[in-house]
């Protein structure tokens, strides 16, 4: 058969390339040539996909990609790969799968090896629950929308446990194809409202683009509040009401996002911050959506991590009766980095049962989370206790994960901050840094002359003199006037030293260049 | 120490109520067999804790989900997938070495050659290579490109992120319309409702099979003029509930129905893989479209989705499935990659089932032979259907593809009566006694919309043989006695 299909244009090229062709097709349009217009195109498709962006697989990791493709094809760099620290990615980076819970899901996977002695007996215990709970014992079957009832039973147990004995109803747990899955969810149930009377959703700045996506997808209205740089990214009540107030004039200011540990920078929010959020929460109305994936990545001394609900629940019946909260976990990050099993939940406290009845509703059109997700997610909320065989050696492994973090957490704040025009605030948690560049004027004239972002444009010229590839400030959000990049610390301590010393010499080369 | 929620505080106004969410997800119907779901998971705590019952076990063939009916996984895909979560598999001889060897290749394809790292948002570049080879082979050599692929948690997120692109969401315009099936699989309705789109129905043919009928089409076209603005068409073959399979000449008449009115096509097609009957062939939407030739083929616009989780692999909760994009503007794709980005990317173990279904054990892999034993064969599928179409009242249309039966059921009025008091369609009130007293959990046809009148079931037939042959057994005697009780 020959080929008659046409070829769509390979969308792995430089945004430049893709915008020539809008250029050709509208410059068609306007001469009138035979051009039969697409069933879609630019013109027609939702015009709120069009604002929807996300800086972390943007254009930088496109060219990142393209590069690599190029190395691959011999072509000479003065660098021999592309170091890609712009995603949260651990098992990317090197750091190595827990054992244990590779094995348990191996045994989910294939049950044949329930009789191959060289997997431990708790191993063997805990694949089997989750296969009895399995429609036909196969990980293979779908689940109901909400997930597997004994693994949300599971997830209930472990937020009591590690909420000191506060109640967690298995009936609110929401099993999900990672958090980010519940987060849109929830948005998508929460979005509503015409004109002045459109949703408003707080988020902070820098805050994780999904937010920012999601948001413009859902044509909701994006409610900016500061962090403060100068105070360690700390959240200022004061500046969440400017926000809010300032908001209400053109929209209806309904839910607020917070991100804790902070993605990207890092920040752990103190239990004093999280009770003055909770009862800003209250007084304004609004619904609380408290992201919390980072949980276990807190490095920092003097730092805690604090969930929102036991802070709530501790605050008095006042609180905990009447604050709307949606919280967010996920099996992507902590010290498993386990992102290609797409699993998280969030567990949601004092909804309308009415509303919660639509938004069981609703994740029933995703017909179900994935299995392997659910099964992972429920050996992180029953890992080994200290009498089961595998204990040890799980520990030990999650422990030197944490510690390594934390190691490279420590190294990464001091050696950015040793470099002039590069201030790096203490990376207490989560898995980046966000430091904040100087970027001598010329640089910034420069970039604005190429149609670019000045702290895109230094990302771009640190890709392609040194293959190492950061996320630029822009794509997170950031004050007027300041620049900063995120990178992640998952690199191996060694690598991770040299993709520091590599920056820093960029940086000062940069800073010359330019001046 | 348990701090148990008291009682809400007097007066307090929630902060996300009914009247404060969004309309789009009000307006998703409710399923109408929910009382069904509820009542189907006391029954199985019920025979859990031993109540007595006249069924030991609940049969559950409501989803088009093989596993759940008692059929096993293939043992190479669960090899593979073993080897690939627990490398050390991969090098000791618990497992045959082309598992063994897939497993490398899989590993080879992945950040830090663990299964935990996230893919490209499109999937693994090697995954969707292969995924392109394999439509080509498929479609006799129509030649199809890796950057029109798509990898998705399940063929139905990504035909949400596609409905998404085409709804037009501005409250100024006139909603966007969807030409659906009826019957149709309600999920998808729901997807296209909670995206803000309406779904215009055109009737299936049930006299002739389930047949599409392109003046169906027109007909529901008309119908949309002054209700909304539809903008695609959407077409399930091999049918879901129906299991009608689409000849050429009808494909190629839905082609040219598509492209006068300027519709996008969206062809579902999950259920290729489970074609019966000597009849029937299943054909590709875009190999019609290829070998229609230009000007059609140049322009046409067509998304095609396929999955893991249907055919005799039925990894549904593997959640693997994907998108072939066809003549779609450049523009256009650039916001696809973006939205497909924002949802980070697939599941790696379900991009691996995926890999696996396009590139199966060959001849001469060691394999090989257990890979290709007969799973069900056509007799099982024609067997159940003689029986379905013997009990009284029962006639089903015949099955050609898809994993469901579909039948419709003349009921005696007596019970359509009985079912009018009790405040529930008639083919509800069938399959709830069904679910009580035979233990069996099927699904009724108001569910995924019948003609005024007519009443309908459906159940999934790719069943595990002794599980169907159970299955029929109590169906038969249940039927027995409901028509008796309500002569």
């Amino acid at each position: 058969i020959s080929c008659y299909l046409s070829r769509s244009a390979n969308t792995q090229f430089s945004v430049r390339r893709s915008a020539r062709d809008i250029t050709n097709m509208s410059q068609q349009a306007a001469n009138g040539l035979p051009c039969r217009g697409k069933v879609l195109n630019l013109d027609n498709m939702n015009p709120n996909v069009r604002r929807v962006e996300y800086a972390v697989r943007g254009a930088i990791v496109q060219r990142a990609l393209q590069i690599d493709k190029e190395l691959k094809e011999g072509v000479k760099k003065p660098f021999t790969e592309v170091i890609k620290a712009n995603i949260g990615d651990a098992h990317a980076m090197g750091q190595k799968p827990i054992t244990f819970l590779r094995q348990v899901l191996a045994l989910c996977a294939y049950p044949d090896l329930l009789d191959d002695n060289k997997f431990p007996d708790d191993s063997k215990q805990r694949a089997r629950r989750i296969l009895e709970a399995c429609g036909g014992h196969s990980i293979g079957a779908y689940s109901s929308s909400q997930g597997i009832e004994c693994i949300r039973q599971d997830v209930a147990r472990y937020i009591e446990k590690r909420d000191d004995g506060i109640s967690s109803d298995p009936d609110n747990i929401y099993l999900a194809t990672g958090a980010s899955d519940a987060i849109v969810t929830m948005l998508k149930l929460l979005v509503c409202g015409k004109g002045r009377d459109r949703t408003g959703v707080m988020i902070s700045i820098p805050q994780y683009p999904l937010y920012s996506a999601a948001l413009a997808d859902l044509a909701a209205v994006q409610i900016n509040y500061y962090l403060d740089e100068d105070k360690c990214w700390s959240l200022d009540i004061a500046e969440l009401k400017r926000a809010v107030t300032a908001a209400r004039q053109h929209c209806n200011p309904r839910v607020i996002c917070i991100i804790n540990p902070g993605n990207p920078t890092g920040q752990v929010q103190s239990r004093q911050c999280i009770e003055d959020v909770i009862r800003f929460a209250k007084e304004e109305h609004l619904f609380l959506m408290a992201d919390e994936v980072y949980q276990d990545n807190v490095y920092a001394e003097g730092c805690k991590f604090h969930s929102f609900k036991r802070v709530l629940f501790e605050m008095g019946p006042e609180y905990s009766t009447t604050v709307e909260m949606a919280s967010f976990h996920s099996t992507s990050k902590c010290y498993m980095g386990e992102c290609g099993f797409r699993g998280g939940y969030m567990e949601v406290i004092n909804m309308d049962p009415e509303v919660k009845a639509q938004l069981t509703k609703l994740v029933s059109v995703r017909l179900c989370p994935p299995v392997p997700g659910q099964a992972l997610l429920d050996l992180v909320v029953n890992p080994p206790q200290p009498d089961e065989p595998s204990y040890d050696k799980f520990m030990k492994e999650r422990t030197a994960v944490l510690a390594a973090l934390a190691e490279k957490a420590g190294l990464t704040e001091q050696i950015f901050n040793t470099v002039p025009g590069i201030t790096c605030n203490p990376v207490q948690g989560a898995m980046y840094t966000f430091p904040r560049i100087t970027l001598p004027q010329k640089a910034i004239d420069k970039a604005k002359a190429e149609g670019q972002v000045p702290d895109m444009f230094y990302c771009m010229k640190l890709l392609e003199e040194e293959g190492i590839c950061l996320v630029p400030g822009s794509g997170f959000g950031q004050r007027e006037g300041t620049f900063h990049f995120r990178m992640t610390i998952l690199p191996p301590t060694e690598k991770l030293k040299f993709v520091l010393q590599k920056i820093s010499d960029f940086h000062i080369r940069f800073t010359q260049e330019f001046s | 120490r348990s701090l148990v929620p008291q009682k809400v505080q007097k007066n307090h106004r929630k902060m996300s109520a009914l009247q404060e969410m969004s309309p789009n997800v009000r307006n998703i119907k409710q399923l109408q067999y929910v009382a069904l779901i509820r009542r189907a998971s006391q029954i199985k705590e019920e025979l859990r804790q031993k109540v007595r019952k006249p069924y030991k076990e609940m049969i559950d063939v409501c989803w088009g989900d093989p596993h759940r009916a008692g059929v096993k996984p293939l043992t190479f895909v669960r090899q593979v997938l073993a080897a690939c979560l627990y490398p050390q598999l991969v090098d000791s001889d618990t497992l045959p070495v082309d598992v063994r060897q897939r497993a490398r290749m899989l590993l080879r394809g992945c950040a830090g050659g663990s299964v935990g790292s996230y893919t490209a948002p499109a999937g693994t570049s090697e995954i969707v290579h292969g995924i392109s080879e394999f439509i080509t082979r498929r479609d006799g050599g129509a030649p199809s490109y890796p950057e029109n692929i798509y990898i998705s948690p399940g063929s139905q997120w990504a035909l949400q992120n596609i409905i998404n692109v085409l709804v037009n969401s501005e409250p100024s315009s006139p909603k966007t319309g969807v030409l659906t099936p009826l019957p149709c699989y309600s999920t998808t309705i729901s997807s296209m409702v909670g995206l803000g789109a309406v779904a215009v129905p055109y009737s299936l043919c049930e006299e002739r099979g389930w047949e599409l009928q392109v003046e169906e089409l027109q007909r529901a076209l008309e119908s949309a003029k002054g209700v909304c603005k539809p903008v695609a068409l959407y077409i399930v073959n091999p049918g879901n509930p129906t299991g009608y399979v689409q000849s050429r000449k009808s494909m190629q008449e839905v082609i040219r129905f598509a492209s006068e009115k300027r519709l996008f096509l969206l062809a579902d097609e999950v259920y290729q893989d489970c074609v019966y009957g000597d009849n029937s062939e299943f054909v590709s939407y875009k190999r019609v479209l290829a070998e229609m030739g230009p000007p059609l083929s140049d322009t046409v616009e067509l998304a095609s989705f396929h999955s893991a989780s249907k055919g005799f692999m039925g990894e549904c909760g593997l959640r693997g499935g994907y998108v072939e994009l066809v003549n779609m503007d450049p523009a256009v794709m650039k916001y696809i990659y973006t939205l497909f980005s924002a949802d980070s990317c697939a599941p790696v173990l379900g991009q691996f089932a995926l890999d696996l279904l396009t590139s199966p054990p060959q001849p001469g892999d060691p394999s090989y032979p257990l890979y290709r034993q007969v799973r069900g064969s056509d007799d099982q599928f024609a067997g159940c259907l003689i029986v379905v179409n013997s009990l009284p009242g029962f006639s089903c249309q015949p099955v050609e593809g898809g994993v469901f039966a579909f039948p419709r059921m003349h009921l005696p009025p007596a019970a359509i009566h009985k079912a009018t008091e009790m405040g529930m369609q008639p083919d509800l009130f069938y399959c709830a006694r069904l679910l009580e007293e035979a233990g069996v959990f099927v699904i009724p046809g108001c569910e995924y919309g019948q003609k005024e009148g007519t009443y309908h079931i459906r159940f999934c037939i790719m069943v595990q043989e002794d599980i169907m042959e159970e299955l029929l057994r109590r169906l038969t005697s249940f039927h027995t006695q409901f028509m008796k009780d309500f002569s």
